[in-house]
C-alpha cells in the first residue's frame, strides 16, 4: 500500500509510515494529517490556531443572526462588534473601517471594482486602474474584467528582477495620466516570491495625486508589521486562513471617506457596502487569529525567518544550481522560492508529495494545470525558469525537522525531475 | 510496481486504476489535460478533455485513495494528434486520432515522462488483454475490443503497459464501478472524436482547411458528376452526402473510390469498384513474435470495428503487404491494417501498419 493517499482518507492508515514518519493510528492521521507530513505550503493556507478553533466552535454553538433585534441577535451582534474592534485595534484602523467579507478574493473584488465604480461615477473621466503586474489573480482578474467588460483602461506597473515596485515609476504613471486614474492597487507582499513592497512610499505617491490606493495584504498580516492608518492606504485586504483563522472569512479595511460601490447587493449589513448575513463564528475566530498573529508577529518573524534562512542555505548547498527568486532582504519571513533549472515544477511537486512533502508551484487553474507564473515572467524570467520554480512557505507550525526532511529529499528529487525534463525536451 | 494510471474521467480507466491498486501496485492517478480550450471538447467515458472529466477522474482517485495530478499535454496533443489529423485529411487519407493518441501521447509522451519520474508502467482502461506472455489480445468483450487502436504500440511500449480490463465485459466493468462506489459507473460511452465538440468532422475540417471547391468525377465515364467544397471532407467508401447532379448510367448508388489532393478531385463509382484484395502498409510494427521472414496466413482488420478477413501477409523492407482471401470494400489510406492470429484465448495482435495503398 505504499504511496496510498492518506490525508483525509479513512482507512488508508499505512500512509505516514510510507512517507517516512513514525506510524500513527489511522484516526490521528485523519485529523492531524498536516502534522505527520512536511507541510511547506503555509502561504496557500495555514493550520488554524487552537484558540481560533475553540472560539469558532463556541460561537457556532450559539444561535442568533447579528441583524436580529432580539436577545439572541444582540448576542451575535456583540460578538461581531467585539471582533471588529479587536481587528481594528491591532491593524491600526477604526472599527467602522472594518468591512467583513467572505475572504481575500471577495475583498479584492470589492476594493478594485467598488472603488473604481464609485470614482468613475463621481468623475466620468476616471477610467484608468493602475495595478502592479504581480498581483494575485483576485486583483489581476478583477482589473482585467473591468478593462475588457467595463470600459476601464489598465496600466500595469512593472517590477524589477526581485519583484519590487518603484514609487518613482508610479509617480511617472500618475503624472502621465493625472486626471484619468480612478484607483491604484498594489499588494503589500507577493504570495509567490514573497517580495514585500514599499507600500507607504507607494501610497504616499497616490495620495499626492488624490487617488485612492488599495493594497492586498493577505500575505503580509502577521508576517510583517501592518498598520492601516500609518501606511496611508485607502483600502486593505486581509483574510483569515493565511494567519490561523478559518477559510471563507476576511475583511476589507476601507477608509471612512473612501467611496465604494457594492458588488454584492442585499441587506446592506456591512456599511451598505457588503451584504449577507454575518458569519459570527467565522468572524470571531478570524479576530482571534488576527489578534494572535499580529501580537506574535515580531517573535514569529524572527523564528521563521531563521528557519527559512537555514532552509535556503541548505537547499543551495544541496542543489548548487538552484536559483533563489525574489528579494533577499525585503521578503516575507516564511517564503523561500527557487527555480531548479532543467526541472519542471510539476514534476518536483509530485515527487516531493510522494515523500510526504507539500509545497507549491504557484498558481493553478481550475483543471489543475499549472501555468507559467505571471509573477516570475514579470520579474524577467523566461518560460523555462518560470515553469521550473517551486515555493516553500513556512509558518507557525514549522520546525527544523521540516527543513531537514526537505533537504534530505531534495537532491534525489531534483536529479530525477531533471532527467524527466531532459526526456521531454528531446522527444518534442 | 510503481504505476501511473491514466485516468480520463471515464468508468474504464477508473476501474483499471482500482484493479491496479488491488493488485498491490503503488498507483498514482494522472488526468491528461489535452484541450487547449476545455470548453470545446466533448465529455464522455472516452473523451478525456473537459473540466467535468477532470473532476470525475479526481473523484475516482479520491475513492481509490491514490494521489492524483493533472498533466498538461495540450500542446503535444495539438501538435501530434489534432494537427496530424487535419494534415492527413488534407492529404486525402482517413486518420484514426485515437490510435495516434495512443502512439504519440499515452504510450509515448506520458509513458516516457512516467518512466523518467520513476514509474515502472502505465495503466489504462483500454479493453484489450496483455498477459504475462507479452502478447496483445482482443478483449473478451468483442464489442468493446480496443486492440485495434493499441496495435501501433511497439514491444518497448507494451512492456511498460498494463491493461487490467481485458478479461471483463463492459457490463462487468460498470457493475464493478458501481460496487466500488465510483460515481462514473453509468457515465455514457463516447464514440466521437474528443476534440470535435459537436461531432461535425466536416465542419471542423472546413474550419481548419478552408473551402477548396473541386470536382466529383465518375471513375468509369470520366465525366464530372458533381462538385464539392473540399476533397478532405470525403472518405473512401462514403455514399451519403455526395449530392451528385448526374445520375449513374445504371441507376445504382455510387461511392467515393478515391481522393486525389493534387487535383482536388473526388472520384466516385459503383460498389464493386470499392473492392480491394491487396493492401499495402507502411511503418510496420511487429509485436506478436519474431518478424516473419516468409508469407504468413492470418487475419487482418482494416478499420476500427471493421470486419476481419483472412489474408496472407508479408513483411518486405520497410513495408507490409496483405493479399486478402476475400475482397473488402471501403479501405481507406491512413487507417491501420492490424494483423491477428486467431486464438481461442483471444485473437493475438501480431503487428500493424498504416495503410498506404489498396487495390
Ligand atoms: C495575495 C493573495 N490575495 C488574495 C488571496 C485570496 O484570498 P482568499 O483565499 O481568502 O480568497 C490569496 C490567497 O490565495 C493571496 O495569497
Amino acid at each position: 500500500m505504499a504511496g496510498r493517499e492518506w490525508i483525509g482518507t479513512s482507512g488508508a492508515g499505512a500512509g505516514p509510515a510510507a512517507r517516512g514518519r513514525a506510524s500513527e493510528a489511522p484516526a490521528r492521521t485523519l485529523a492531524l494529517g498536516w502534522m505527520l507530513m512536511t507541510y511547506l505550503d503555509h502561504a496557500a493556507t495555514t493550520p488554524m490556531l487552537e484558540e481560533a478553533l475553540e472560539a469558532y466552535a463556541a460561537t457556532a454553538r450559539e444561535v442568533g443572526n447579528p441583524s436580529s433585534l432580539h436577545a439572541a441577535g444582540r448576542c451575535a451582534r456583540r460578538r461581531v462588534e467585539e471582533s471588529r474592534e479587536r481587528i481594528a485595534a491591532v491593524l491600526g484602523a477604526r472599527p467602522s473601517e472594518v468591512v467583513f467579507t467572505g475572504g481575500g478574493t471577495e475583498s479584492d473584488n470589492l476594493a478594485v471594482k467598488g472603488i473604481f465604480w464609485a470614482r468613475r461615477a463621481a468623475d466620468p473621466g476616471r477610467i484608468r486602474v493602475v495595478a502592479s503586474a504581480v498581483e494575485h489573480h483576485a486583483v489581476l482578474d478583477s482589473v482585467e474584467w473591468l478593462a475588457t467588460r467595463d470600459g476601464a483602461t489598465a496600466s500595469w506597473l512593472p517590477v524589477d528582477q526581485a519583484g519590487r515596485l518603484d514609487p518613482d515609476r508610479l509617480a511617472a504613471e500618475l503624472d502621465a495620466h493625472a486626471g484619468e486614474v480612478a484607483l491604484v492597487t498594489a499588494m503589500w507582499a507577493n504570495n509567490e516570491v514573497g517580495t514585500v513592497q514599499p507600500i507607504a512610499a507607494l501610497a504616499e505617491v497616490a495620495a499626492a495625486y488624490g487617488i485612492p490606493f488599495h493594497t492586498d495584504a493577505v500575505q503580509a498580516v502577521g508576517q510583517v508589521p501592518v498598520d492601516f492608518a500609518a501606511s496611508g492606504v485607502a483600502a486593505l485586504t486581509v483574510t483569515g486562513h493565511k494567519l490561523g483563522g478559518p477559510v471563507g472569512v476576511g475583511a476589507l479595511l476601507l477608509g471612512r471617506d473612501v467611496g465604494c460601490t457594492p458588488v454584492l447587493h442585499g441587506g446592506g449589513q456591512e456599511r451598505d457596502v457588503r451584504s449577507g448575513t454575518l458569519d459570527a463564528a467565522g468572524i470571531v475566530a478570524f479576530a482571534v487569529a488576527v489578534e494572535a498573529a499580529v501580537k506574535a508577529q515580531q517573535e514569529y518573524a524572527a523564528r521563521v525567518a531563521a528557519l527559512r534562512d537555514d532552509l535556503v542555505a541548505r537547499v543551495r548547498q544541496a542543489v548548487p544550481e538552484a536559483v533563489y527568486n525574489g528579494d533577499p532582504a525585503d521578503r516575507l519571513p516564511g517564503n523561500a522560492h527557487f527555480s531548479f533549472p532543467g526541472c519542471e515544477g510539476d514534476a518536483l511537486l509530485m515527487l516531493l508529495d510522494a515523500q510526504g512533502i507539500a509545497c507549491s508551484t504557484g498558481s493553478a487553474c481550475s483543471a489543475g494545470v499549472a501555468q507559467p507564473s505571471h509573477v516570475l515572467l514579470a520579474m524577467g524570467a523566461d518560460d523555462d525558469r518560470a515553469r521550473s520554480s517551486l515555493r516553500f512557505s513556512l509558518g507557525h507550525t514549522s520546525t527544523a525537522e521540516d527543513v531537514a526532511a526537505l533537504v534530505a529529499a531534495l537532491p534525489a528529487v531534483v536529479e530525477r525531475a531533471r532527467r524527466a525534463g531532459a526526456v521531454k525536451s528531446t522527444r518534442s | 510496481m510503481r504505476v501511473l494510471a491514466a485516468m480520463s474521467g471515464g468508468v474504464d480507466s477508473a476501474v483499471a486504476a482500482a484493479r491496479a491498486v488491488e493488485a498491490g501496485h503503488d498507483v498514482t492517478g494522472v488526468h491528461l489535460a489535452l484541450a487547449r480550450n476545455p470548453q470545446t471538447y466533448r465529455t464522455g467515458a472516452r473523451g478525456c478533455c473537459t473540466l467535468e472529466d477532470s473532476r470525475d477522474a479526481r473523484r475516482a482517485a479520491d475513492v481509490l485513495g491514490i494521489p492524483f495530478y493533472v498533466w498538461d499535454l495540450a500542446d503535444r496533443f495539438h501538435e501530434d494528434v489534432v494537427e496530424t489529423f487535419v494534415a492527413e485529411y488534407a492529404a486525402g487519407r482517413t486518420p484514426n486520432p485515437c490510435l495516434r493518441c495512443n502512439e504519440k501521447i499515452k504510450f509515448a509522451a506520458v509513458l516516457d515522462r512516467a518512466v523518467a519520474l520513476g514509474f515502472d508502467a502505465v495503466v489504462t482502461g483500454h479493453h484489450a488483454r496483455l498477459g504475462p506472455d507479452g502478447l496483445l489480445r482482443r478483449s473478451v468483450d468483442l464489442g468493446k475490443d480496443q486492440s485495434y487502436v493499441l496495435a501501433v504500440l511497439t514491444r518497448e511500449q507494451l512492456d511498460r503497459s498494463i491493461f487490467p480490463l481485458g478479461d471483463s465485459t463492459k457490463a462487468q466493468v460498470r457493475e464493478e464501478a458501481a460496487r466500488r462506489g465510483l460515481a462514473v459507473a453509468d457515465k455514457p460511452d463516447s464514440h466521437d472524436i474528443c476534440f470535435i465538440a459537436d461531432g461535425d468532422t466536416r465542419g471542423f475540417l472546413a474550419d481548419k482547411l478552408g473551402e477548396a471547391p473541386g470536382e466529383i468525377v465518375d471513375a468509369r465515364t470520366g465525366a464530372v458528376v458533381g462538385a464539392h467544397s473540399g476533397a478532405y471532407a470525403y472518405t473512401v467508401g462514403q455514399r451519403k452526402g455526395l449530392s451528385l447532379g448526374v445520375p449513374a448510367p445504371d441507376g445504382k448508388p455510387r461511392y467515393v473510390l478515391s481522393i486525389t489532393p493534387k487535383t482536388n478531385t473526388v472520384t466516385v463509382g459503383p460498389a464493386e469498384a470499392l473492392e480491394v484484395s491487396t493492401v499495402a502498409g507502411e511503418r510496420p510494427v511487429w509485436t506478436g513474435g519474431p518478424r516473419p521472414t516468409a508469407a504468413l496466413d492470418c487475419e487482418v482488420q482494416l478499420r476500427a470495428h471493421g470486419q476481419v478477413v483472412p489474408a496472407n501477409v508479408r513483411l518486405d523492407g520497410a513495408g507490409l503487404r496483405a493479399e486478402l482471401r476475400e475482397p473488402v470494400r471501403g479501405v481507406a489510406a491512413g487507417q491501420a491494417i492490424v494483423v491477428y492470429r486467431p486464438d481461442p484465448g483471444g485473437d493475438v495482435v501480431l503487428g500493424s501498419a498504416t495503410i498506404s495503398a489498396a487495390a
